[in-house]
Order: C-alpha cells, then sequence, then structure tokens
C-alpha cells in the first residue's frame, strides 16, 4: 500500500510549497516513532503533566440500572479536559526536537484550542489559534483561556464560519510560515502523517483501557464506544482493541437534528459521505454533486466537521468498526442521566458515544462488559447545555450579569 | 514524456513578439458570470493573451483572502459546475486566446478526473491547473491529459521558492505548456517584492526546465511587470485585477492591464 494511505483513503494533497515541509515533518515523525526514548519522554510528560494514566472507573450506577458492566475511560480527567491534550503534548515534543519556535492550530470546540494554547505556555512557544467566527460565539469560555493562556485567537469569516474554514485559515498560515512554524492539527485528519501520527500520539488511551479492563473486568469488553467528530479519541481507545475481533467498536457520530432532516454531521452512518479530496487528504466527506462542502450541523461545535478520518473511513469499510450516530435530542437526555447517576459532567461531544451506549445497552445479552470513551469534560459546554435544558435560574443569572455589565 | 513537439499553448507563448506577456485570472461567477464576460472582454481588448479562469471551491487552501472570498460568494450565489463548464466553453470559442482551467481537485474528482479532462479537452481549453493534486498524485490526471488532450491540453506544473533544486528538475522535466512559478511564500494576493532572491528563485527554475516560466503571486504594476521582462516569459495578474474589477468596474480591468506593460 502507498505510504500515508489506508485502503482508498489517507495520501497528501498540500500545495507544492508545502511539500519540503511536510517531508522533513515526516522525517522528523519517523524518528521519533523509532527513538523509544522519545515515547518514554512522552509517557513521563503525560504522568507529570497531565495526569495519566487516566482511570477507567466503573460506573456503579449506570451498570445497576442497565444490567452490564459499564466502565468509563476517563479522558476528561486530562489536564485542559479533554483527549486532546494526549496529541498537543506529543506534538509539542516534536516541535522541540524540529527547533519550531512558533505553533499554529485550528479549533472548533475550542478544546484544540486551549490544549494548543497550553502546550506552547508550557513549552515557550509563540501559538495564534485559528477559529471558526460561529464558533467563537458559541465557545467564548475557551476563547478567553486560550487568550489568558497567551495565545492570538484569530477568528475565521470566511466559508461557513466553523472548524472546516478554520483548517483551511491554518493552512494559509503555514504557507507563508513554514520555516519556524508547525501546525499542530488537532485530529487524526488531514495529509499524511498527520493521521498517523495524531493516532499514535492518541493510542495511549487504548493502551491504557486495555490493560485496565483486563485488570478490573478480567476481560475484554464486548463493546467499546468512542464519539467520532475528525476521529483522534476513537483512534486512541480503538487501537487497544483493533487486534481483537471479539471486541466490537462502535464510532457515534453527530446526528444533529436527525439523519433524515439533513442538518447533521453523520459521514459514515448516514451513508451520505461520498470520496473525496479536501484539507489534504482523501476520505469521505459530506458534499454536493458539485464536489462542494455542505454546512454540517451539531450541537457539539466539535464533531461538526464535513471529513472524517481515513483511518476510520478505511475500517468503517473493512466492517472493523461499526458506525452509528446519535441526535442533539439524546445527548442532551443522556449527558442529564450520566451527571445524576455517576456524577460525571461529559462534554457533548463524548456524550454521543455515552447516548449511542445507552440506546443500545437494552438490546445486549446482560452482564455486557461495555467502555464508554468520555473524551473531554463538559463544564466548557455550560453555555449549551444551560440552553437545552432550558434552566431558568441560568437565564436569570445571565440577564443579571448583562445587566450589571450594562451599568459598569 | 516531454512531448517532442512543444503543446499548442508553448507555441502560442513562444509564437508571441511581447518581450512579456500577461496572464489574467477570474473566479468563476464572481461576482456573476455576466461581470466575468464583460471583464474578459475588456481583458482581450486590452491585448491580454492568456486568461486562468478558477472554478469555484468550497476549500480554496492555496488562495489568499481576496480569491477565497469570491470562491465562496460565487458558490452563496448559486454557482454550478455545469454553468461554469458551460461559460468555459463560450469562451474558448469567443477569444482567440488559450483559456486555463484552475480548480482544486475535488471538482475534477465530483465528475469523475477523466471524465473532466475529457470535457476540458474536447472544449478546447489549453491547461489545467490543480493546485493540491501534488505530482506524486497526479499519475492519472497527467495520464488523461495526454489520451485526451493530444497535445493540445497542458497539465500545468508549479515551481515554488522551498522546493529544492532535485524537485524542481523532477517537476521541470515532464513540465509542458507552461510551468508556474509561485513568487514567494504565503497565498495569493499580498505583495511581492521583487527583490534579489526572486531573481534568484527565477534562475532556479529556468534551469530545471526548457518550457516557458509564469511567474504568479503578488504581481499588480507596471514596475512589477517591467522588472521581470526579460526574465520570465509570463507575468500572472490575479488578485489586483479582481479588486479593480470591484472597486472600478469592468472596464477600469482593461485600462489596467493596458497600462502595465
Amino acid at each position: 500500500m502507498k505510504k500515508g494511505y489506508f485502503g482508498i483513503f489517507g495520501g497528501a494533497y498540500i500545495p507544492e510549497i508545502l511539500h519540503e515541509t511536510f517531508r522533513r515533518l515526516t522525517l522528523a515523525y519517523e524518528q521519533a516513532r523509532q527513538d523509544p526514548n522519545f515515547w518514554q519522554e512522552y509517557l513521563d510528560l503525560m504522568e507529570n503533566y497531565s495526569g495519566r494514566p487516566t482511570p477507567l472507573t466503573f460506573a456503579e450506577n449506570l451498570s445497576a440500572h442497565f444490567g452490564h458492566k459499564v466502565y468509563i475511560k476517563r479522558e476528561d480527567l486530562n489536564q485542559t479536559g479533554a483527549h486532546k491534550a494526549n496529541n498537543v503534548m506529543g506534538q509539542g515534543l516534536l516541535v522541540r526536537r524540529m527547533g519550531k519556535k512558533r505553533v499554529i492550530a485550528e479549533t472548533g470546540a475550542g478544546q484544540h484550542g486551549v490544549a494548543t494554547a497550553t502546550m506552547a505556555a508550557r513549552m515557550g512557544l509563540e501559538c495564534v489559534i485559528y477559529m471558526g467566527a460561529k464558533d467563537v460565539e458559541r465557545q467564548r469560555p475557551n476563547v478567553f483561556w486560550m487568550q489568558q493562556l497567551g495565545a492570538t485567537v484569530v477568528p475565521v469569516t470566511s466559508g461557513s464560519c466553523i472548524l472546516k474554514d478554520a483548517i483551511n485559515e491554518a493552512l494559509r498560515d503555514w504557507v507563508g510560515s513554514m520555516d519556524e512554524t508547525h501546525y499542530v492539527l488537532g485530529t487524526a485528519c488531514g495529509a499524511h502523517p498527520f493521521p498517523e501520527m495524531v493516532s499514535w500520539f492518541q493510542s495511549i488511551i487504548g493502551i491504557e483501557a486495555r490493560q485496565q479492563i483486563l485488570k478490573q473486568a478480567g476481560r475484554l469488553p464486548h463493546r467499546v464506544y468512542a464519539c467520532v467528530g475528525g476521529g483522534s479519541n476513537a483512534m486512541g481507545i480503538f487501537q487497544g482493541f483493533l487486534d481483537d475481533p471479539q471486541v466490537e467498536l462502535i464510532g457515534v457520530e453527530a446526528g444533529g437534528e436527525g439523519i433524515a432532516s439533513g442538518r447533521h454531521a453523520s459521514r459514515l452512518a448516514s451513508n451520505a459521505g461520498r470520496l473525496g479530496i479536501a484539507h489534504g487528504y482523501r476520505t469521505l466527506f459530506l458534499q454536493d454533486d458539485d464536489g462542494q462542502m455542505r454546512e454540517t450541523h451539531s450541537v457539539a461545535a466539535g464533531l461538526d466537521y464535513v471529513g472524517v478520518s481515513p483511518i476510520l473511513a478505511h475500517l468503517h469499510n473493512t466492517g472493523r468498526v461499526r458506525f452509528a450516530s446519535a441526535s442533539d435530542q439524546e445527548v442532551v437526555a443522556a449527558l442529564k442521566i450520566l451527571m445524576q447517576k455517576e456524577g460525571l459532567i461529559g462534554a457533548l461531544e463524548s456524550t454521543h458515544a455515552v447516548a449511542r451506549a445507552f440506546a443500545e445497552m437494552p438490546l445486549m445479552p446482560k452482564d455486557s462488559v461495555i467502555i464508554i470513551n468520555l473524551s473531554g469534560r463538559g463544564d466548557k459546554d455550560i453555555f449549551t447545555i444551560a440552553d437545552a435544558l432550558g434552566d431558568p435560574g441560568w437565564r436569570t443569572f445571565i440577564l443579571d450579569k448583562a445587566h450589571q455589565y450594562q451599568k459598569s | 514524456m516531454h512531448a517532442v513537439t512543444p503543446s499548442l499553448l508553448e507555441t502560442c507563448i513562444r509564437n508571441s513578439p511581447d518581450p512579456i506577456l500577461l496572464m489574467s485570472h477570474l473566479v468563476l461567477g464572481y461576482p456573476s458570470l455576466e461581470e466575468n464576460r464583460k471583464v474578459m472582454d475588456a481583458m482581450v481588448a486590452a491585448g491580454v493573451p492568456i486568461i486562468e479562469l478558477q472554478i469555484p471551491f468550497s476549500e480554496p487552501i492555496a488562495d489568499g483572502p481576496v480569491i477565497a472570498r469570491a470562491n465562496q460568494e460565487s458558490l452563496a450565489n448559486g454557482f454550478r459546475v455545469e454553468t461554469g463548464l458551460n461559460f468555459i466553453a463560450e469562451s474558448v470559442q469567443r477569444y482567440p486566446i488559450p483559456i486555463i482551467i484552475m480548480t482544486y481537485t475535488n471538482i475534477l474528482m465530483a465528475q469523475g478526473m477523466d471524465a473532466f479532462i475529457q470535457r476540458a479537452a474536447a472544449m478546447g481549453v489549453r491547461g489545467l491547473i490543480v493546485p493540491d493534486l501534488p505530482l506524486e498524485e497526479a499519475g492519472e490526471a497527467i495520464q488523461s491529459c495526454q489520451t485526451h488532450g493530444n497535445n493540445q491540453l497542458d497539465w500545468i506544473r508549479l515551481f515554488t521558492p522551498t522546493t529544492p533544486d532535485s524537485r524542481l528538475e523532477l517537476l521541470g522535466q515532464g513540465a509542458s505548456g507552461l510551468v508556474y512559478c509561485v513568487a514567494r511564500r504565503g497565498v495569493t494576493g499580498r505583495h511581492t517584492e521583487f527583490d534579489p532572491q526572486v531573481m534568484a528563485f527565477i534562475k532556479r527554475c529556468r534551469s530545471a526546465t526548457r518550457t516557458p516560466l509564469a511567474l504568479g503571486f503578488g504581481v499588480r504594476s507596471r514596475e512589477d511587470v517591467q522588472s521581470l521582462r526579460g526574465k520570465v516569459e509570463i507575468a500572472v495578474v490575479g488578485t489586483a485585477a479582481i479588486e479593480i474589477h470591484l472597486s472600478r468596474g469592468a472596464e477600469a480591468v482593461g485600462s489596467f492591464f493596458a497600462g502595465l506593460r
């Protein structure tokens, strides 16, 4: 198979001007991957800075409720509150090796932006984050934190003002700045080596989860659920079980307002994704007959993306990973249960995996062992969640606060 | 696989008596196809000998803010590829100059790579520029150009300042028609100082290929064009023309081009 390809997906469809940059990045990545000291350095950093290994929590109440053994992989406990830390710290170490002084990144929900800004602060790098103007509006708290961490946040007003447009803008920056700048891509997408490299850093989730479930449950799980935006957290946990054919792997996409409504971001489960090339790689994209990318929708900004990891598209084709979706409504309902039964505030993105597991568990044989990857925590979503729940106390609070600001 | 006889596009460039040729760039459907038509009339009347027509794409990663916005607004106004292709076919008939298509890979893929190229060849399009389809991935496209083009449709390659000599040579060997030289790092539309660095880059390009060179990215003024005389065969003027069209209308674009040489 051609390098950087996973079946018919992947590749490096990049402007000529970036060819040399990608060649050097690929070389640095391959050298790091062959160097056991690099991975050890990564493990030490993640242990001492990000609190790894993250726990695998046995969800007692959910287990009793559904009649299964439900385990939750706690990526929400990472530094900055999501699995994004795994990727950015790994790429940060690589930036150090390459001797670059500036990092740029795109962000959707803002989690990857906050993670990158955090890494840049810790490693002493200049940092610019590109974020769709709509996402800037939806995710103000993350914008605030990125700025406090010393990053410059650039709202992107081109295209549909969301994640894909931020990717385009970051690439435009990189085309002019590659000598001193590394582009910290946030997910297992884009041109080679990004899908493979990001998946490598995220594989730490699956390596831990496999050991933990064997220790706690004394066996491999029947099923593993993970949400899929670009696909990095799913790739992370799935890699721990890819070679165990008895473990069913389920990727959960954003069903938005329902697949039939057309307002969703489900590329695989909906069968709506068509083979295409954009953002530097070949995968299944939500696009129209002309090849123009469609608008996507999800209550979770981080899942709102037209493409999907070429590795997951391949695992979809081979049948190794099954894809499903969860609607905005199902996700909000599942989040309520998760909070009230287990005291876990999941990110709206991650709660897609939870919602799908809840929907499928009643149909499974009793005492099935299930892992759900809780890829991030949800405190960042307080505005969206409060709106979705229609919480009157929150509304009053915001109105009062606004009134105070107006007076001052 | 270097064509033994120069292609139609290359012959046209070589046969021109002008010391430097101008190549202009339009984004189809921006602000409208009617306006595109007016601007092309003005350009051709002003003696522009090659025109590059961009089929808009929702993810124009190699374009700067002005052209990216033009892509987006054209699509927002309902641009469809089929209408654009018909417009290109009409343009080829209407103007006695070579027309080149610029777009992104996914637009070709959506029609079928080979089918798209076959159609472009049949329409009489003289060149294809697809900035996100690098040589390593362009095998099928280059093959299709050869199969359907009959030496009249060139797959146009790009040279950039970051391309090492060895790769310039690799790209240059199979080049035909013209080679598009990206004058500097960054995306389209910003100003380039045509300093010794650019001249050194042109020299590197020249030694990598015998194909005519078109220098783009930041050519905006008569001085820019003058400084390129005798250095490259073609100066590409893209963003500057779009800006003038927007601020002063189609006729102003004609006098702008007339004043460049």
